[in-house]
């Protein structure tokens, strides 16, 4: 079994869900199930902490992307804190940074009204 | 002729990670490959061998029983080969052969449009991240060739 780490925690008005480990094609369907619970319940401003994640491929990209789709449908938001250059790189290369409000810590995030 | 180390991986996602931690380790203790270019080969070989998992789990679901299973139950065979100044990796299916030329066209990142599609950035990242690749599809499978150099210094990478 491949390990996925996955906090949800409050801060400042936002859910923010802490993830630790790989997020691949055999770990992203877990990240999706959460990020879709959150917005079922009505958590439509979504941190999606990666300081803990090691490794990043196209179908952890494709989660995130359909989750801001679902918080943005709803006039929420989904905002990523990453720091580490290897997952950052991969957020560059494919212009993601354009589209995700990009942090570098948890601190980086404004309070919401 | 470099140094050639081949492997199969059961053709199931969980088995991701030990082709990405393998194929680094075949590289890894060669100095000329600096850390961020084993990043680049982790990333574009765990993309491949996804495409690949893909390629023949949609052959088997198109084959009624034992065949289809054959084909799903394959492993995916990968060939790395390692050199002075460049490793090639190969990434072998057995699915019905796989055009990258054929997928549909989505819209850039930017387009608010693309949040529709949560599919379709694997190959472009391969595209980024390799300095060659190319596509054989055939009926009986694909292989995927990707070369990374050891160094890209001084050659233009996307902003």
């Amino acid at each position: 079994m491949v390990d996925l780490g996955l906090e949800v925690s409050e801060r400042d008005g936002w859910a923010v869900v802490a993830v630790a480990g790989e997020v691949d094609v055999a770990t992203a369907p877990r990240l999706r199930e959460q990020l879709i619970e959150l917005v079922n319940h009505g958590r439509h401003h979504i941190v999606v902490d990666l300081s803990d994640v090691e490794f990043l491929d196209s179908t952890g990209l494709g989660v995130l992307v359909g989750a801001l789709k679902r918080v943005r449908t709803n006039n929420g938001e989904l905002a990523l804190v990453c720091s580490e250059s290897r997952i950052l790189k991969v957020f560059e290369i494919t212009g993601l940074t354009k589209v995700f409000p990009m942090h570098r810590t948890l601190a980086d995030v404004s309070a919401l009204d | 002729m470099g140094e050639v180390v081949e492997l199969e991986i059961p053709a199931r996602p969980e088995y991701l990670a030990l082709a990405r931690l393998l194929v680094a380790a075949a590289v890894a203790g060669d100095p000329v490959f600096p850390e961020d270019r084993l990043d680049d080969l982790r990333l574009a070989v765990s993309e491949a061998c996804t495409n690949a998992m893909e390629a023949q789990a949609r052959a088997a679901s198109t084959r009624a029983g034992t065949n289809g299973n054959r084909r799903a139950n394959e492993p995916i065979q990968i060939r790395c080969e390692l050199d002075m100044e460049q490793v090639e990796v190969e990434v072998i299916d057995h699915g019905d052969g796989f055009d990258p030329d054929a997928l549909a066209e989505h819209p850039p990142v930017t387009d608010p449009n693309r949040l529709d599609y949560e599919r379709g950035l694997g190959i472009p990242l391969i595209r980024i991240l390799t300095d060659e690749v190319d596509f054989k599809p055939s009926p009986n499978g694909t292989r995927v060739r990707m070369v990374l150099y050891a160094s890209t210094a001084g050659l233009p990478r996307p902003s």
